[in-house]
């Protein structure tokens, strides 16, 4: 097992260098220089080659590279040019929002997910499998911020029973555990759940129907075991793979909120990215996409290491 | 003898059923499939018909005839925030729709089958390099990637075409990898190579025939994720820009009447999502008519 944690740990750094490199050309595919955004229009010539100069661009792209990723691993990704803050503190605010909004809806998901997934691969073509399989096709198959945008206009411009837009009534840029605050991420998170809800239900549905085909659920239940003592062993068979399914989803919900979050103005690393697009406020778009696919990477490893360790037979394949 | 032989004759002998016919015919007797194909050819025909069946033009609005009401005398669906045809613009909104969502899952599939059987068919370190290089692709996710790659590159059509081909890429290139390592060592290829057939020939003849069928159910599941995102990349302003229809654009300036004519701003939506799920459910119905394992 220490070994292969090893091995693993290792194959992450390949990927995570490829990962600051992409993020690094990030900046470099926009036409012009980072720069052109922000110097004014009347500049001469000089101006801006002595601009170039002070901020590095005059220098080859590997030794840019170079500079760059020593600052990023010294906890500096720059300055916003739109705030002049530090990149790393406007993304550190706005990743706790969107790690509260992304969990809340992956626990919805899940929940409901493994149990329609569960429902369905036990009672395999009845009505109740065809309506999880139709949830599930749903839930992959709809434009979740399109979804955003009808629930609104349900619960909030015709019932007016929840908040539209905005993480808390004082229209302030933290959501915190409290009653009033949770009314304002009900909507956005059922929203943000629909995607692993519908994932997940079909990842346990094949699951649960290919462990109740094997040969030892037939010893069990020819030996006499209780269907609840069968289900507990199909539970056990069913969770590192399910879990696994979770804990990747988290990631893709982490890293794809950008439209929901914008639907629903919720102020998080989506909201960020959004502005930062439209303000071309490029160092604050590369630190936060770095941010979040470093996150992504990280849970990868952890969701691959936490599976081998509940099923052994993984790290034996 | 002679019976036996007048016997023997006498069996009707038919050809077999080609693989594609089999397809064809599993496909036609799969009800959810079917439907989902006649919707998509319902939407396609309408997009590609819209100047002769349109009841009115996609640009010319009226201010004073604003957000019109589902079923309003001459707006069937309605009229937009400027006073345009909503069935009209849905109508057109298709042409735009389709493409962006369409063409980058189209060069992703001849870039990134192509990349995949070569890292395949070679093997061996290059194989591994151009692995790696994908890994690395993988650790984004999909919408992260393709937000960030318009959001640099700028807002614009091509530019989202670019972004969404370069996140298809990756994920073709590894089913196209994965079935061109399997068939690369079994024997019926070893057997063509002794009998002298260049790498060309085992490719077109060997590799091809096995591979394009995934990568084609694949790509036909891929337009429904392509579709979301696309339309996603114009409703955050990234893609295609006002005053052309376009279902995502269109949700996105429609929010502003969500509380005035609700039913009219959930409509594009309704476009969306009409579109992904049948992509989806004749993707599924495919998987299975051509027994490809998933």
């Amino acid at each position: 097992m220490p070994l292969y944690i090893l091995r693993r740990v290792l194959y992450v750094l390949p990927v995570a260098i490829g990962v600051s490199i992409i993020c690094f050309l990030l900046v470099h595919l926009a036409p012009g220089d980072p720069l052109t955004a922000v110097m004014p229009i009347d500049a001469t010539a000089e101006q801006q080659a002595e601009m170039r100069r002070a901020y590095g661009f005059d220098q080859p792209l590997p030794i840019q590279y170079g500079i760059w990723l020593w600052k990023v691993l010294h906890g500096d990704l720059g300055n916003s040019i739109a705030t002049g803050r530090p990149v790393l503190a406007e993304v550190r605010r706005a990743v706790g929002n969107t790690l509260i909004l992304a969990s809340v809806a992956t626990v919805i998901g899940f929940t409901f997910g493994t149990f329609f997934g569960f429902v369905a691969g036990y009672f395999r073509n009845s009505p109740l499998d065809k309506a999880a399989s139709a949830l599930s096709v749903f839930g992959v198959s709809v434009p979740h911020y399109w979804l955003g945008i009808v629930l609104v206009i349900i619960f909030s411009a015709q019932l007016g029973w929840l908040p539209p837009t905005g993480a808390g009534p004082d229209g302030s840029g933290n959501w915190r555990p409290d009653l009033e605050h949770l009314r304002y991420i009900i909507l956005p998170a059922i929203t943000m759940s629909v995607i692993p809800m519908g994932i997940i239900a079909r990842t346990v549905r094949a699951l649960v129907a290919e462990i109740l085909a094997q040969e030892f659920v037939q010893a069990l239940r020819a030996k006499g075991l209780s269907e609840w003592g069968v289900f507990k062993h199909v539970v056990t068979n069913a969770a590192p793979t399910a879990l696994a399914v979770m804990g990747l989803q988290l990631g893709y919900l982490l890293g794809g909120s950008i439209l929901i979050e914008t639907v629903f103005a919720w102020p998080g690393t989506g909201f960020l990215l959004n502005a930062a697009i439209f303000q071309r406020d490029l160092p604050l778009l590369q630190g936060t996409i770095l941010v979040l696919a470093m996150f992504f990477v990280m849970l990868n490893l952890v969701v691959d290491v936490f599976q081998t360790a509940l099923d052994p037979r993984i790290q034996r394949s | 003898m002679a019976a036996i032989a007048d016997a023997l004759t006498r069996v009707p002998v038919k050809a077999s059923r080609g693989y594609w016919t089999g397809v064809v015919a599993r496909l036609a007797r799969d009800p959810t499939a079917m439907v989902a194909l006649t919707i998509i050819l319902v939407i396609v025909a309408a997009a590609i018909l819209a100047p002769l069946i349109a009841p009115a033009d996609p640009y010319k609005g009226s201010m004073i005839r604003r957000l019109r009401p589902i079923g309003f005398p001459g707006y069937p669906l309605g009229s937009d925030e400027l006073g345009r045809d909503m069935l009209t613009r849905l109508i057109y909104g298709g042409r735009l729709s389709l493409f962006i969502g369409v063409a980058p899952v189209i060069c992703a599939f001849v870039i990134g089958s192509s990349v995949g059987i070569f890292a395949g068919y070679l093997g061996g370190r290059i194989n591994t390099l151009l692995m790696r290089i994908i890994d690395v692709f993988f650790a984004f996710p999909s919408v992260l990637l393709a937000i960030a790659l318009s959001g640099a590159l700028g807002a614009g059509i091509f530019n989202s075409i670019v972004s969404l081909t370069i996140v298809f890429v990756p994920q073709i290139a590894r089913v196209a990898e994965s079935v061109t390592t399997q068939i690369r060592s079994r024997d019926y290829v070893e057997a063509a190579r002794i009998s002298g057939a260049g790498p060309v020939t085992i490719v077109r003849v060997h590799v091809l025939g096995n591979v394009l069928g995934p990568i084609f159910v694949y790509a036909t599941g891929l337009i429904s994720v392509s579709m979301i995102l696309a339309s996603g990349l114009s409703f955050l302003g990234l893609g295609v820009k006002p005053p052309d229809p376009e279902w995502g654009l269109m949700l996105n300036t429609l929010r502003t009447a969500i509380y005035t004519q609700p039913l009219v701003a959930a409509l594009p939506g309704v476009m969306i999502f009409l579109t992904s799920i049948s992509f989806n459910l004749f993707s599924d119905g495919l998987r299975s008519a051509m027994e490809v394992k998933q």
